[in-house]
């Protein structure tokens, strides 16, 4: 089962409309404004909760898709690259996110860095095809990710905190 | 200074004999000549007099014939690789492998691959030993993911026109170990109208499955939720800590040998081609289903095939009265009546009782429902929504919600730059 604190950040994020992979062309636009519009306030409302610790862009398609997230422990803010690609079947298919600079560092990842998402990801997803878009995979998928792995990793010395590379700990 | 270069060039000398020495080594080795025809002559130096026995035999009528077929292999992992292996030793004509990873030593609990092929791409090093061990086939690699869009249109493009004769493939195999990939496998094949097998072994390594796909004809991937096999494992408390999936060269094995073998009785038509079989390695139990299409499947060409196939169906019915009915259907009407659904099914599941989607009655098969039923021992991954799309409401539909965002006015761009500025 989702925890609860999910669950409510889940049932904060707008839903989507538009059933549109990128094969789709002007739908697909539809689709991306929509995608946009939901992480915009969705990361709005994380910083207006303190609690900030992402930001994606997208090329110009919309088919590939970057940025960092960060993850804070004891005042210190641990940042990483963050990439995934919109696939052909989305949104019948989630986006497959990926942490390229931690792959091979944890069993929790499958090759080239994709995160290993729990078995209640894939249900719910396919439950709420055609609503739930990127920022629900964000907050369904790498959010409980950071929050179970990365505490882990620093602690059994894999990640290691680099002065500045993180910029400061409260957000900006 | 002068030291150290006559240091080197000593090196160079003593690297060129030891290179010149390994290029000897290798060219003793020796490399098959090609064969022009397959022969049923019974010599040691003759690769296919065993796979020609068959036709003498009289369990194939036409083994040469495999020489005319090609096969697509989508994936080269612990499954495709064997797959792959086992069609070049049969002789195939045309091998086309899709894989965008490389060969690592934590692949080395499976068959196929070896140590010193690490860091190689898979498709390449795959296409060196099979080339080595059957020159006859022809080999088309292709090095990347198959679901990102601009490569998507390059599969299919392959998938087409990848044949000896330049015209579609005979089938496709998916052997690849994610839902992402299979669904776009999935869509490539519904819109090419081209049969496929599916493949899969469970991320516990204790159970399998093969499934043939004929776009309209038989159930496509996206016409349920992934059936997979029950394996006798209480999932909820499966250990999962620490570990995305575990492997076992047996069970891949067994899948891939599941797999070629029925696609050499599809190709050279013989014996009963499988629909969906599965495998329970605990049990050493294969529970075997006939999967119709879903009239409603959200993939609309998997939906386009259907109505040519009944239109193709209803030319055949009037032509002949033949069609001898499929034993297997009896079994799933058995099946119903004790367990409407055959399955059991995940934590999230809704608990409420369904509607009997055997009662035969009603017109509308529900969205997700398995058209038909279940056989013994396999279950749905998990479930789907309601067909009337309700909102989900509830703890167990893990319940989402606040309106979709307005319709905005603003262009992506507009949306694009915001983001960016955040
Ligand atoms: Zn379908």
């Amino acid at each position: 089962m989702v925890d609860a604190g999910t669950k409510k950040t889940l049932a904060s994020i707008p839903l989507l409309k538009t059933k549109a992979g990128p094969r789709d062309k002007d739908l697909w636009v539809t689709r991306l404004k929509e995608e946009y519009s939901a992480l915009i306030q969705y990361v709005e409302m994380n910083k207006s909760q303190d609690n900030d610790w992402f930001r994606l862009e997208s090329n110009k398609e919309g088919t590939r898709w970057f940025g960092k997230c960060w993850y804070v422990q004891d005042m210190l803010k641990y940042q990483f690259d963050v990439e995934f690609d919109i696939p052909v079947t989305y949104p019948a298919t989630s986006p497959e996110i990926a942490l390229p600079e931690l792959d091979g560092k944890t069993a929790k990842m499958y090759r080239g860095g994709r995160i290993c998402l729990t078995d209640h990801f894939k249900p719910l997803w396919a439950r709420n095809v055609p609503k739930f878009g990127i920022a629900h995979a964000m907050a369904l998928g790498l959010g409980p990710w950071l929050a179970v792995e990365i505490p882990d990793l620093i602690n059994r010395g894999v990640v290691v905190y680099k002065e500045g590379g993180g910029g400061p700990v409260t957000s900006s | 200074m002068t030291e150290s270069l006559e240091n080197l060039r000593e090196k160079i000398a003593s690297l060129e004999k030891e290179l010149q020495q390994e290029k000897e080594r290798n060219d003793s080795f020796k490399k098959r000549e090609k064969i022009a025809e397959m022969s049923s002559e019974v010599v040691d130096s003759n690769p296919y007099s065993r796979l020609m026995a068959l036709k003498r035999m009289g369990i194939v009528e036409n083994y040469e014939k495999i020489r005319d077929y090609t096969v697509a292999v989508v994936g080269v992992g612990g499954v495709g690789s064997v797959t792959a292996e086992m069609l070049t030793r049969c002789g195939i004509g045309k091998l086309l492998l899709f894989d965008y990873d490389k060969v690592e030593l934590a692949n080395m609990n499976r068959l196929f691959f070896q140590p010193h092929q690490a860091g190689q791409s898979k498709v390449e090093a795959a296409a060196g030993t099979l080339l080595a061990i059957n020159p006859d086939v022809q080999f088309e690699v292709h090095n990347y993911n198959i679901t990102t869009v601009d490569n998507f249109d390059h599969f299919m493009n392959r998938i087409s026109k990848g044949s000896l004769t330049e015209g579609p493939v005979d089938i496709v195999l998916s052997c690849v170990d994610n839902y992402e990939a299979r669904m776009a496998v999935n869509r490539a094949c519904n819109e090419l109208n081209q049969t496929w097998f599916e493949s899969g072994v469970s991320e516990n390594a204790v159970s399998g499955h093969i499934q043939f796909l004929v776009p309209g004809e038989t159930a496509c991937f996206d016409c349920a939720p992934p059936l997979v096999v029950a394996s006798q494992i209480d999932e909820r408390t499966l250990k999962k800590d620490g570990v995305c999936a575990a492997s076992l060269p047996t069970t891949m094995g067994i899948v891939a040998g599941l797999l070629v073998q029925n696609v050499l009785k599809y190709l050279l038509k013989f014996g009963v081609v499988s629909s969906y079989l599965g495998y329970n390695a605990l049990l050493d139990y294969f529970p075997s289903m006939v999967v119709r299409p879903n009239p409603t499947c959200e993939d609309n060409w998997c939906r386009r095939r259907q109505q040519e196939y009944a239109a193709a169906e209803a030319v055949r019915a009037t032509q002949a009265a033949t069609a001898a009915p499929q034993p297997q259907q009896q079994e799933e009407a058995v099946t119903h009546e004790d367990n409407s659904w055959g399955i059991c099914l995940v934590d999230e599941t809704p608990t409420e009782p369904r509607t009997d989607p055997a009662g035969g009655t009603s017109p509308v098969t529900p969205p997700g429902a398995v058209v038909g039923g279940l056989a013994p021992g396999i279950r749905v991954a998990y479930d789907r929504p309601a067909a009337d799309g309700a909102e989900d409401d509830s703890d167990n539909r893990g319940a989402v919600g606040s309106s979709a965002p307005p319709a905005p006015d603003v262009t992506l761009e507009e949306l694009m730059a915001t983001m960016k500025s955040l």
